[in-house]
């Protein structure tokens, strides 16, 4: 079987979108699922995090964020080359920046499934790499407004968005997971293992569908958008998984580690930038921006992407 | 016996969760005392939006108050928010048991 079952999963949802199936997952449902997730990728990573030296961690989590940063600022021209407005390009460039939890799922499952290595507390990767691209893009779009680009100035304040992004969901989940593993480490949450540990896949499975459904119904929205969305939802991810992987060579990762940093920068936030972008860049078209990361590479990345990536990992770090 | 009653204004605002915090905040700071919020869902001249993901919520804020407040808030609403989100607002007048808590 070519496909993690999980993805199916994803087909599934996007399936029953598009024949107009009256399926639908409560929103309750969607954010106790999204809550369990974080919580459950962060103390995975948190567990591993107990048996290392932190020390040893603060060249990857310095190389993850200026990854995260740089991301935006590659991607803004090319959004402008294809003649998106300054406002549009830079949110747009701020979803690929930070990341998605749910692609970095897909891959650690893609990676144990087929027995390859990875450093296990990858989840603090993420966690690190959820906030630069954002302010990367709002910087951004700054700089486009000052030019008169835009016409507008950029609302909010830096305060505030740090607030929401740091003190977000997402960000205190993942990291509040990740301290309540290294805490308690693998003796301790011996109690809690059966809910947040073993039934994870079965939940991502349950997660996958929903946003099937969400990205189903991006994808009819396609034509809104025309060319520019199908170019940069399509082209950046590979490219941006060769900087990716690159840095992780760079960095001395194993072949899994590679593979999930490429994955990473592959791919695009869909939970935490349409947020920050809709209070930090209001006149940017907040359905252009997802349709490319939830409706284009989202699915791109899950079925395509993620393999590309590992095949890609495998033959950089072969010795 | 009929209940002695006052009239108040009810301002209604349908805007996107995204500045949900934001609205809270300056309803109160513009002289409200209460305020409801319920999560809504529907469609109007930007597009269906149906709360499929985060930033897709929409809200229904629900403020009685005096008439002059009202305005205050709508006003302040309309020139702050309404170029970039959103927002869906009307009035009408409603009749109040305890005028003081308005």
């Amino acid at each position: 079987m070519m496909i993690d079952v999980v993805v199916l999963f994803f087909v599934l949802g996007v399936f029953a979108r598009l024949v107009k199936s009256d399926l639908r997952l409560p929103e309750a449902l969607y954010e106790t699922l999204s809550i369990y997730l974080l919580l459950a990728i962060g103390l995975k990573g948190g567990i591993e995090l107990s048996k290392q030296p932190l020390a040893a961690l603060a060249p990857q989590v310095a190389a993850c964020m200026a990854l995260g940063f740089a991301i935006p600022f590659v991607l803004y021209p090319l959004g402008r080359v294809l003649r998106l407005g300054a406002a549009d390009a830079a949110a747009l460039a701020a979803h690929y920046g930070s990341v998605s939890v749910v692609t970095f799922a897909v891959a650690s499952a893609a990676l144990a499934r087929q027995g390859i290595a990875h450093e296990s507390h990858a989840a603090l990767w993420v966690a690190v790499m959820e906030a630069p691209g954002l302010v990367a893009g709002i910087l951004l779009a700054r700089w486009g407004a000052r030019r008169g680009d835009t016409g507008v100035g950029v609302s909010g304040q830096w305060s505030t968005l740090a607030h929401d992004v740091l003190f977000g969901k997402s960000v205190l989940l993942l990291l509040g997971g990740l301290v309540i593993g290294a805490v308690a480490g693998e003796a301790g949450t011996a109690p809690i293992q059966a809910v947040f540990i073993d039934p994870f896949k079965g939940v991502l499975a349950l997660f996958l569908l929903e946003l099937g459904l969400v990205a189903g119904g991006r994808l009819a929205e396609l034509r809104r958008f025309g060319a520019a969305v199908l170019v940069i939802g399509l082209g950046a991810p590979p490219l941006l998984a060769l900087a990716g992987g690159a840095v992780g060579v760079a960095l001395g990762l194993s072949t899994g580690g590679v593979a999930l940093l490429a994955t990473l920068a592959a791919s695009a936030s869909y939970i935490a930038a349409p947020t920050a972008m809709r209070i930090a860049v209001p006149q940017a078209n907040a359905a252009l921006s997802i349709t490319a990361a939830l409706g284009i590479t989202f699915p791109f990345n899950i079925v395509v992407g993620i393999p590309l990536y590992i095949t890609l990992a495998q033959r950089w770090t072969a010795a | 016996m009929t209940l002695a009653k006052h009239p108040k204004t009810l301002l209604v605002i349908v805007a996107e969760a995204a500045i949900e915090k934001k609205l809270v905040r300056d309803v109160r700071q513009l002289g409200a005392q209460g305020w409801t919020l319920t999560e809504v869902s529907g469609a109007g001249r930007g597009g269906v939006r149906e709360g499929a993901w985060e930033a897709d919520r929409t809200i229904e804020l629900k403020v009685i108050c005096d008439e002059t407040v009202a305005d205050a808030i709508a006003e302040h609403v309309l020139a702050a928010y309404a170029p970039h989100y959103s927002v869906a607002m009307y009035f009408s007048t409603v009749a109040v048991l305890r005028p003081e808590r308005f």
